[in-house]
């Protein structure tokens, strides 16, 4: 994948994890802050689909974009081919492991109040 | 006459442990720059030192060094606007040093040449033969790109750019302010060859526009505004599609 291709998606999940951040914070002002953190109100906040759709959108953007200034900040550090490399990869396996721990967590809370 | 204090930087890697600094008390008018201040110390207290240094006029580019810790022409810089009595001359920073304050640009020179530096156009003949011929260009499709060629190839936006200090695979400001001056330019056909050039792991995205490059640049080329437009061509702001100039042909 060409560089240039990299930073399109980084600057573009910037801008989206903004967004979606504006829109999650938005989503919890609808009652009073204490009030929102209640473990009832977490897990209704949960079971609602466009609540979790954008937790788990926000979920992927950060940790894309994060993983990749991760990435760019060591590659910045050191250089070599073996280096450049082993960053990269761990920095993917990172994203995805974090995604996939992440989506875990948001998938239970959300079929808790169901079971 | 007032005399001031040049603090200069000496060091011959594999020979001197660690690098010191010598001091000269050097006598300095209004007009005295500080290639002059280290030319009389040179002259009159120790002939050792090593400086590079030729036209005298900021033309050649020779001269570049950390004057009071900013990169600077010595030639370009008069010890009164300085402000200081005691003037401290050392190597450019991210270049390795040869001797004292001469530096070696291999480096430098190796990222400017991999930029392609020079017109690419395939309806040119370039053999020895060849008739000459001459590109109409209109004044706008000049100014696209004239800024960047007074590029006079010191090295101090070089030694000033951040990136190079910690990425020595980071063409620099020059090579990339270079590069965008042959990608806007209307006789160059290698738009897309060349922006494959700098589309690199290490290439012109990891610029962090902290624009020290365009300041201490002393022919006022701004190297920062060339890597954002050449961003801007590779994000898609900027059309890659120009209008090659035609060659123009007199009638005899």
């Amino acid at each position: 994948m060409r560089e240039s291709h990299i930073m399109n998606i980084h600057y573009i999940t910037a801008l989206a994890a903004l967004v979606l951040v504006g829109i999650h914070i938005m989503f919890r002002l609808i009652m009073p802050y204490a009030e929102s953190l209640q473990y009832e109100n977490v897990i209704a906040n949960y079971q609602n689909l466009p609540y979790s759709i954008v937790l788990e959108l926000i979920l992927v953007t950060v940790a894309i974009h994060g993983f990749n200034g991760l990435r760019i900040i060591l590659i910045e550090w050191r250089q070599g081919e073996h280096w450049e490399k082993g960053v990269t990869w761990t920095c993917i396996a990172a994203a995805i492991a974090i995604i996939a721990y992440g989506t875990r967590t948001i998938l239970i809370a959300s079929m808790a109040g169901a079971a | 006459m007032k005399t001031i204090k040049l603090r200069v930087f000496r060091y011959i890697p594999g020979t001197d442990v660690r690098p010191r600094y010598d001091t000269f008390e050097v006598p300095a008018e209004r007009w005295t720059t500080v290639l002059d201040a280290l030319l009389h110390a040179k002259a009159y207290n120790d002939h050792s030192i090593a400086i590079r240094y030729s036209c005298r006029m900021s033309s050649c580019g020779s001269c570049g060094m950390m004057i009071n810790g900013v990169p600077k022409l010595a030639c370009d810089t008069k010890v009164s606007e300085l402000n200081n009595d005691t003037i401290t001359c050392e190597p450019m920073a991210n270049f390795p040093v040869i001797r004292d304050l001469a530096t070696d640009f291999t480096r430098f020179f190796q990222h400017h040449k991999d930029m392609k530096p020079y017109l690419v156009n395939e309806d040119v003949e370039t053999g020895v033969d060849a008739e000459t011929r001459e590109f109409l260009q209109k004044p706008k499709q000049v100014e696209e790109f004239l800024q960047f060629s007074y590029c006079i190839k010191c090295g101090l936006c070089y030694s000033a750019c951040p990136t190079v200090a910690t990425d020595k695979k980071f063409p620099g400001p020059q090579a990339l302010a270079q590069m965008y001056r042959y990608l806007a330019d209307s006789r160059d056909q290698a738009s897309d060859e060349r922006l494959k050039i700098v589309d690199d792991r290490h290439g012109v995205w990891r610029c962090h526009f902290a624009g020290s490059c365009s300041k201490v640049c002393p022919k006022g080329v701004d190297p920062a505004l060339g890597i954002q437009l050449l961003r801007g061509y590779m994000m898609g702001f900027s059309k890659k599609e120009k209008s090659i100039a035609k060659l123009y042909k007199p009638e005899k």
